[in-house]
């Protein structure tokens, strides 16, 4: 069957190490992620002073869709992209932070900024705000990464002509793993948008 | 091809079903108590929590309590009811949503006996799958408090593409000491009753609530696997979700997001706004929520059609929420009553909307279901009931 | 009162992850919000819970918030003032 859509371009972050469309653009040798995430970002000259104020998850994601949608000149007003993502740990990351802050029996002081980070979906709005999105918005939590359901849902997204492009992928953040792979699906590009060819691109094959 | 939401559950400190629920509702009953439990919070709250001896007793009619977590045992019995109820067998064709925001978050607290694993929601999946014998991995949908009315806007996707041709949907979120520390920490949370769209309103109050749905096609109905339905039955007419693009957490001034995503699902609907005969709205009760709330109601020009939140009485049940007031709203348009929207009396918001004072019969045909949250999220959904 | 202004002003830039801005860049009378440090309403609770936690004031009403927390300048009167810790 010959695919009505397309993958665009994609972009993979993980181990100190960002790929994009299978090429590596970036390259550190920060193992933690907070000096890594502060390193990409400055090297991609991005200013953006709210990155610091957000969570490892929606730093990674940030960063993912930073390199996809910088090459994508979007209009200021005007794009209509659908964000839908998966993990396995939810935002169990800034889960354990908060749980941290109110483990105590009498006076707790849990902090707003964090507590504001444990749904998984924040930095679907993160991104949204970012990029102007006024799109839908999706996030999926799955044991592994699972190529035929998000492959599902963005083809019915784009044949009801409610997102124009979707951006799709895997974001996850779990202890001092991170993992990020994100993909651009649309009507004209040249990597057919199948099962198949998702999961060869998210395995490295 | 048309898509459904039939068989459905509720499970609240108001009832332990959808009728007993509604019932409460329709003699103004609240399910929200005061309670002093310094283990939750260290001062007093407002909340509507399901006793969990009571669900226990329950559970244990079906297996063994103490192998399931409070919210697991909440989510098999109204799911339960919902598979047995359609007598649909669990074959390759049949889906499972879970929505969701925290699952069982409480794990992570020193003194449980359950291992830390069960807080990842895949685990909570599992658990789920196992039990009734899913054939599919679950889709677990986290998305904050749109994730209810968002759950069955996927179904609907998935059954489209075709590959499920039911999917079963169930929703909860516990009261927990995570969640209530949160919001007290955004200073949210109302010490009384929550009075959505008034004008001493003074926050919100979270619930527990369990709620399940089958969403079903016209096509899968044809190849005669559905009994009759049952009369509360509605097709989905239209659904969208749209970021605001503004705040991750407090809404946009203007409404943008829950305007074009009403917008956007009146157009898929094919309908006019003076076709829409109630609006089941978010209504947390929040100044700035419900104050979003009026302004895109007015820039969409459904203004005077008669709205509630029914946060007063189960409080705001989180990844529940969108999906166990789409159930009341099923009910609603079958007994053709317009429930009062429990806390209010004087308006409270800049902009001018319709807010039901209280009960009022009246043939209903069409509704419209919103829901906005964290992350910018919004989410309408519209529903027609199904004429015999 | 220095002092005071100072441990503020080094608190409001490590809690509220304000990347390359300065103790000296932050002048006593600049507005935090809005033009100024372009602080938002997530910062804003974060600052409730800071004179809680740390100067054991509470604030009864979040709205007060918005006049307390103008300036360091403003901040540092109203702590002085307020302070049970």
């Amino acid at each position: 069957m010959r695919a009505e859509f397309f993958i665009k371009s994609f972009c993979r972050i993980e181990n100190g190490q960002v790929m994009f469309n299978g090429n590596t653009i970036f390259t550190t040798e920060s193992e933690i992620f907070s000096n890594f995430s502060k390193e990409t970002y400055r090297h991609f000259e991005i200013s953006y002073p709210k990155f610091f104020k957000m969570d490892n998850l929606s730093k990674l994601a940030f960063l993912a869709a930073e390199i996809i949608l910088k090459n994508e000149n979007l209009d200021a007003d005007k794009n209509n992209i659908a964000l839908v993502f998966s993990n396995r740990a939810s935002s169990l990351d800034t889960d354990r932070k908060h749980q941290k802050s109110i483990e105590n029996s009498g006076s707790i002081f849990p902090s707003p900024a964090v507590f504001v980070y444990t749904l998984p979906n924040i930095c679907l709005g993160e991104i949204s705000i970012r990029h102007r999105l006024y799109s839908e918005n999706s996030f999926f939590i799955f044991e592994k990464f699972n190529a035929e359901h998000l492959q599902l849902y963005a083809h019915n997204l784009l044949r009801t002509k409610k997102a124009e492009k979707v951006l799709c992928g895997w974001v996850e953040f779990d202890g001092d793993d991170y993992k990020a792979f994100l993909y651009l699906v649309e009507k004209n590009a040249e990597i057919p948008h199948t099962v198949q060819k998702i999961e060869s691109l998210y395995y490295n094959e | 091809m048309r898509f459904f939401l039939t068989h459905n559950k509720i499970i609240s400190s108001l009832g332990f079903d959808s009728k007993a629920v509604v019932d409460a509702i329709s003699n103004g009953n609240s399910g929200l108590k005061i309670f002093h439990n310094p283990e939750l919070l260290p001062s007093p709250f407002c909340a509507s929590i399901i006793s969990s001896e009571k669900i226990k007793s329950e559970f244990n009619k079906i297996s063994k309590a103490e192998n399931f977590k409070k919210l697991e045992q909440l989510l098999i019995l109204s799911l339960a009811k919902v598979i047995t109820a359609s007598k649909i067998e669990l074959g390759e064709k049949v889906g499972l949503i879970i929505s969701t925001t925290k699952g069982n978050i409480d794990v992570l607290e020193n003194n449980r006996h359950f291992p830390k694993e069960r807080a990842y929601l895949s685990e909570l999946g599992k658990t789920i799958k196992n039990f009734f014998g899913f054939k599919n991995e679950a889709i677990i949908l986290s998305n904050a408090c749109v994730s209810g009315v968002l759950a069955i806007s996927v179904a609907k996707k998935f059954i489209s593409e075709k590959k499920y041709d039911h999917v079963f949907i169930t929703s909860g979120d516990l009261v927990s000491k995570f969640v209530l520390s949160g919001f007290q920490s955004f200073q949210a949370l109302s010490p009384n009753p929550c009075r959505p769209y008034d004008k001493n309103r003074t926050g919100i109050n979270l619930g527990e609530v369990s709620a399940s749905v089958l969403v079903t096609s016209s096509e899968s109905l044809s190849a005669g696997v559905q009994e009759i339905l049952p009369s509360e039955s509605v097709e989905i007419l239209g659904d969208s979700t749209c970021n605001d693009a503004n705040h991750i957490s407090g809404p946009s001034r203007t409404g943008e997001g829950l305007y074009r995503s009403v917008k956007l699902a009146m157009k898929e609907a094919k309908i006019e706004a003076s076709q829409l005969d109630y609006i089941s709205a978010h209504g947390t009760a929040t100044d700035y929520n419900d104050e979003m709330e009026a302004i895109a109601f007015n820039r969409l020009g459904i203004q005077n059609v008669p709205l509630n939140s029914l946060k007063g009485y189960f409080g705001h049940t989180l990844g529940a929420s969108g999906l166990v007031e789409t159930i009341i709203g099923m009910h609603s348009l079958e007994r053709n009553t317009l429930f009062a929207s429990k806390g209010f009396d004087e308006l409270g918001v800049s902009e001018k909307i319709n807010v039901i004072s209280e009960n009022i019969e009246k043939p209903l045909s069409i509704f419209l279901k919103t829901a906005s949250g964290f992350g910018g999220c919004n989410t309408a959904a519209i529903f027609k009931k199904v004429e015999k | 009162m220095s002092d005071l202004k100072q441990e503020l002003k080094a608190k409001i830039i490590e809690q509220l992850n304000l990347e390359d801005v300065t103790i000296s860049e932050i002048d006593d009378n600049d507005s935090l919000f809005g033009d100024g440090l372009g602080l938002d309403s997530i910062d804003a609770l974060e600052l409730i819970v800071m004179l809680d936690k740390d100067y054991g004031i509470r604030l009864s009403d979040p709205k007060e918030g918005k006049k307390i927390f103008e300036s360091v300048q403003v901040m540092a009167d109203y702590i002085e003032a307020n302070r049970t810790k």
